[in-house]
């Protein structure tokens, strides 16, 4: 058997080998292996584009917290501002307010006060009238309990007019 | 990945004279047995030089021994007496199927030894089976030598056996097996995890092979050639490594018989040309783009090289598998070439280096078959895109 004449029983042999080994080959090794390998494959692709995912979500999640905070943030400097002033006018609204209900006290006591005082005067001016009239009563009484002062009286007053 | 492929290429063109020689010792060596199948004339010199023969060591005639093929394997000899496994012999003959066991021929290999049965007689001549002839010849031969080609003349039934090269492809088929088997149950077992133990060891070749050589150069449609790749890869690789164990179940000369990378190369050549679209034959019979006069030389050309190519790759592995064999075997047998113990260290430090290379070969002889394979098919069904 020369070593480059191919001999039949190799080429029946190796044929046969050959074909069973890539049927059974190819059903039970290659098959799984090669699935397996590519799921793999995609699975860790996949695992890989999520984790990128993940981080992006992260990442505009962080930005999203600190837009959260810093909007919070503005929000509590607005509300305490908007407290001051609004403390601050109720302050000042219950100064005005004070300020005015004393001046309108005072008003009315002054005014009370002038009443009073009006009334009193009046009162004193009534009695002082009154005391002025008795008093001019009394001296007239006095004065004119005979004839001739009634007299001298008249006349005098008759010269103070011509006198005028 | 041209770089790669000169590099190959390189190996290959350096393989070729390896052929050559392997070439001329055969044919010397077949020259020496048929001298002794009828060495007629001088039969009582025959007789007298027996034993000074049997000293002499003829390493063209162990080493082709071995490359060949052989009905019994041979394990070594004990008192001069060889040890071999018996393997079965299955023939198809006139009759019908024969089978008998390969110690029957009691290691005879001139003819001198004639099987009965299935009421047939049977010799073995040089490891091929011959109907034996109804009497002996002058020299015991139970056949006839046709003197002008000085070949047995005798029938041949078809002879199946399962022979030492048979036997070791099943064994490497068994071995491919209990490797790729378990791996894919690995798989089954944990999905989507890393891979643990052998299918570690064989994903990174099968994904290789799926990316770098097949996607690569069969293109889009790459998936369907995926199995029969992986197949040929490993199929080639396994055996080329066995071959390289130096005793039994391996070292028999699998990937280095024509006979199995003739079958290798018709699996490539079939799945080429059956996948040939319009272009790939466009460009065979008609090639585009040419003066219609240079067109049917060239067809001429294109046509043969439908079957250079898987040729080539026939070739290509049975020579560069042979020549290890071959190299490691002249080296080992520098001892007793020089019939001196001392030479040993430089023959064990040779063989030792070639072993080493050996072992580079054997993958790279069945990434370049798988390769050319994927480049062939890639050929076969590429688009134009002119």
């Amino acid at each position: 058997m020369g070593i480059v004449t191919p001999g039949f029983g190799l080429i029946f042999w190796t044929t046969l080998t050959f074909f069973i080994l890539l049927f059974l080959l190819a059903k039970f090794a290659w098959k799984p292996i090669l699935k397996a390998v590519q799921d793999r494959e995609e699975s860790i692709n996949s695992a890989l584009k999520s984790a990128e995912a993940a981080k992006a979500e992260m990442a505009s999640l962080q930005s999203n917290n600190e837009q959260l905070l810093k909007a919070a943030r503005e929000e509590r400097e607005a509300m305490l501002k908007e407290a001051r002033a609004m403390r601050d006018k109720t302050i000042a609204d219950a100064k005005g307010a004070a300020s005015e209900e004393a001046a309108k006290v005072l008003e009315a006591a002054r005014a009370q006060i002038h009443n009073e005082k009006m009334a009193a005067m009046t009162e004193v001016k009534n009695q002082v009238a009154q005391l002025a009239i008795d008093m001019s009563e009394r001296i007239l009484r006095a004065e004119l309990k005979d004839a001739e002062a009634q007299k001298a009286m008249v006349d005098r007053a008759m010269q103070d007019v011509k006198m005028n | 990945m041209t770089k790669l492929n000169c590099f190959l290429l390189g190996l290959f063109l350096m393989a070729s004279p390896a052929v050559l020689a392997s070439e001329e010792a055969h044919s010397a060596d077949e020259h020496a047995a048929e001298a002794h199948v009828h060495a007629a004339e001088h039969s009582d010199e025959h007789a007298a030089n027996a034993t000074e023969e049997k000293e002499a060591f003829n390493p063209a005639e162990v080493i082709m021994h071995h490359i060949a093929d052989s009905h019994g394997w041979h394990l070594f000899d004990w008192n001069d007496h060889p040890v071999s496994i018996p393997l079965p012999v299955i023939l198809y003959t006139e009759k019908g199927l024969v089978v008998f066991s390969s110690s029957e021929f009691h290691h005879d290999q001139e003819g001198t030894h004639v099987v009965k049965a299935g009421g047939q007689r049977f010799v073995n001549i040089h490891e091929k089976i011959y109907y034996a002839s109804d009497v002996a010849n002058d020299h015991g031969v139970f056949a006839e030598m046709d003197h002008e080609t000085h070949e047995v003349a005798n029938a041949t039934p078809w002879d199946i056996s399962i022979t030492k090269n048979v036997a070791a492809l099943l064994f490497s088929a068994v071995v491919i097996l209990l490797l790729f088997l378990p791996a894919a149950r690995s798989y089954k077992k944990n999905p989507n995890a890393a891979p643990k133990g052998v299918a570690g060891f064989v994903e990174p070749l099968v994904v290789f092979v799926r990316d770098d050589i097949a996607k690569n150069n069969i293109g889009p449609h790459y998936k369907r050639f995926v199995p029969m790749l992986l197949t040929i890869f490993f199929f080639i690789w396994i055996n080329n490594l066995l071959g390289l164990v130096p005793f039994f179940p391996g070292g028999a000369n699998v990937t280095g018989n024509i006979a199995v990378t003739m079958v290798l190369a018709i699996v490539t050549f079939v799945v080429t040309n059956v996948n040939g679209n319009k272009h790939y034959w466009g460009h065979i019979f008609w090639m585009p783009g040419l003066p219609v006069a240079v067109k049917p030389l060239l067809a001429i050309v294109e046509f043969i090289g439908i079957f250079t190519k898987p040729f080539s790759l026939m070739i290509r592995l049975f020579a560069n598998i042979t020549a290890g064999h071959i190299i490691v075997l002249s080296l080992v047998s520098l001892v007793f070439i020089f019939e001196t113990v001392w030479v040993s260290p430089a023959s064990v430090l040779l063989t030792l280096f070639i072993s080493v290379l050996e072992l580079l070969v054997a993958a790279l002889q069945a990434y370049i078959f798988t390769l050319l394979t994927a480049l062939y098919i890639g050929a076969a069904m590429h688009e134009e895109h002119h």
